[in-house]
């Protein structure tokens, strides 16, 4: 039985493909999903382009990945954007490849409000650096913390006790002039 | 306390130290300011309520104040980022002051064996009684409620003003 998904993914490939060529490196459809493995280079453009081609209008969620020890992979770590477009109904990645020397990636807070949280939260557990982000700090850890803990090479009981309490008044101002509305 | 009568139109009289009188009053109005930060939180409100009826014990009032309570329950998983506002909550309650950890989470860090949790508060504050269970039984809380009135009642009173154990490091520069 073919999946219902399947046509609406064909089209995206090739439409993606004859847009940005060479800087599609490979398809990934397993269990029926689609992800595409873009260029880090072009990631904001392909974002761009399925959110205003293929109506992509939620990004659900940003994800990293360390690939430390795992043979298959080309580079230390991965960025994946999971997008899903309501009218259309199709869920998309889009995972990119990203190198331990250059971890500069474009900010999508441009594209979507969601991108601000998730990619704050990616910061402060890989130490992706998201240039272009209104205000690129820990999230969740202690702003006195150090190092990025969901590295393969962080210890896992790598606590680290924080002198003062946390204070959101910053934040809140921040929030007031730095995030676009 | 024991042995004293009361007659209508009498004077009674009751002899005893002070020490005693202070002992009683405090072990059985012990006014619980519940630090919850998880599911424990939730079995402390069934505690509290009609069922098991935490006020048999005389401590029902529950306090949202470090101010205005003597016994602090941590109840629930307390992080790194979380541990210098409960040692900074634990140090605006007023002596004398008493501290149930509840639960697993509390007590150890419970399975959260990682880099975000604290394994157990007693690196932060000095615990009186340590409740275990995930969460714990209603009865537990109250069993421990019971011990630590056994525990006020056997210990000299603490006086106003004078701390009582100073054995925990102070890993804070801000608390008060």
């Amino acid at each position: 039985m073919t999946n219902p998904e399947t046509a609406k993914h064909d089209a995206i490939v090739d439409e993606v493909r004859s847009a940005f060529g060479d800087a599609l490196l490979d398809v990934d459809r397993s269990y029926d999903d689609l992800a595409l493995v873009v260029e880090k280079a072009a990631v904001h453009s392909v974002l761009a382009h399925l959110r205003d081609a293929r109506q992509c209008d939620l990004l659900l969620d940003i994800a990293g990945v360390d690939c430390m020890d795992l043979p298959e992979s080309r580079t230390r770590f991965e960025l994946e954007y999971i997008l899903y477009s309501i009218p259309t109904d199709v869920r998309v990645r889009v995972r990119v490849p990203v190198p331990e020397d250059d971890m500069d990636v474009a900010t999508a807070t441009d594209l979507w409000q969601s991108a601000n949280w998730g990619e704050r939260e990616a910061y402060e557990m890989f130490g992706f650096n998201f240039v272009g982000h209104p205000c690129l700090k820990r999230l969740l850890t202690h702003h006195e913390f150090q190092g990025h803990p969901l590295r393969k090479d962080y210890p896992v009981m790598g606590g680290q006790w924080c002198t003062t309490t946390s204070d959101m008044t910053e934040d809140l101002e921040e929030r007031q002039g730095g995030v676009p509305k | 306390m024991k042995g004293a009568t009361f007659t209508k139109n009498e004077t009674s009289l009751i002899t005893t130290r002070l020490d005693e009188v202070i002992k009683w009053g405090r072990k059985n109005s012990l006014w619980p300011l519940p630090f919850g930060t998880a599911c424990c939180a939730i079995e402390f409100m069934g505690v509290v309520s009609s069922y098991f009826d935490i006020s048999r014990f005389g401590a029902e009032l529950v306090r949202f104040s470090p101010r205005q309570s003597d016994m602090i329950i941590v109840a629930g998983t307390i992080n790194y980022k979380l541990a210098p506002v409960l040692k900074r909550i634990y140090d605006q309650i007023c002596e004398p002051k008493y501290v149930i950890s509840m639960g697993a989470c509390a007590c150890s860090g419970g399975f959260y064996d990682n880099y975000a949790t604290v394994q157990g508060i007693d690196q932060i504050i000095p615990v009186d009684v340590f409740i275990p269970g995930c969460p714990p039984r209603p009865e537990a809380i109250l069993d421990a409620i019971m011990k630590m009135q056994k525990r006020i009642d056997r210990e000299p009173a603490p006086r106003r003003g004078v701390e009582r154990r100073h054995e925990i490091t102070d890993k804070f520069t801000d608390s008060h």
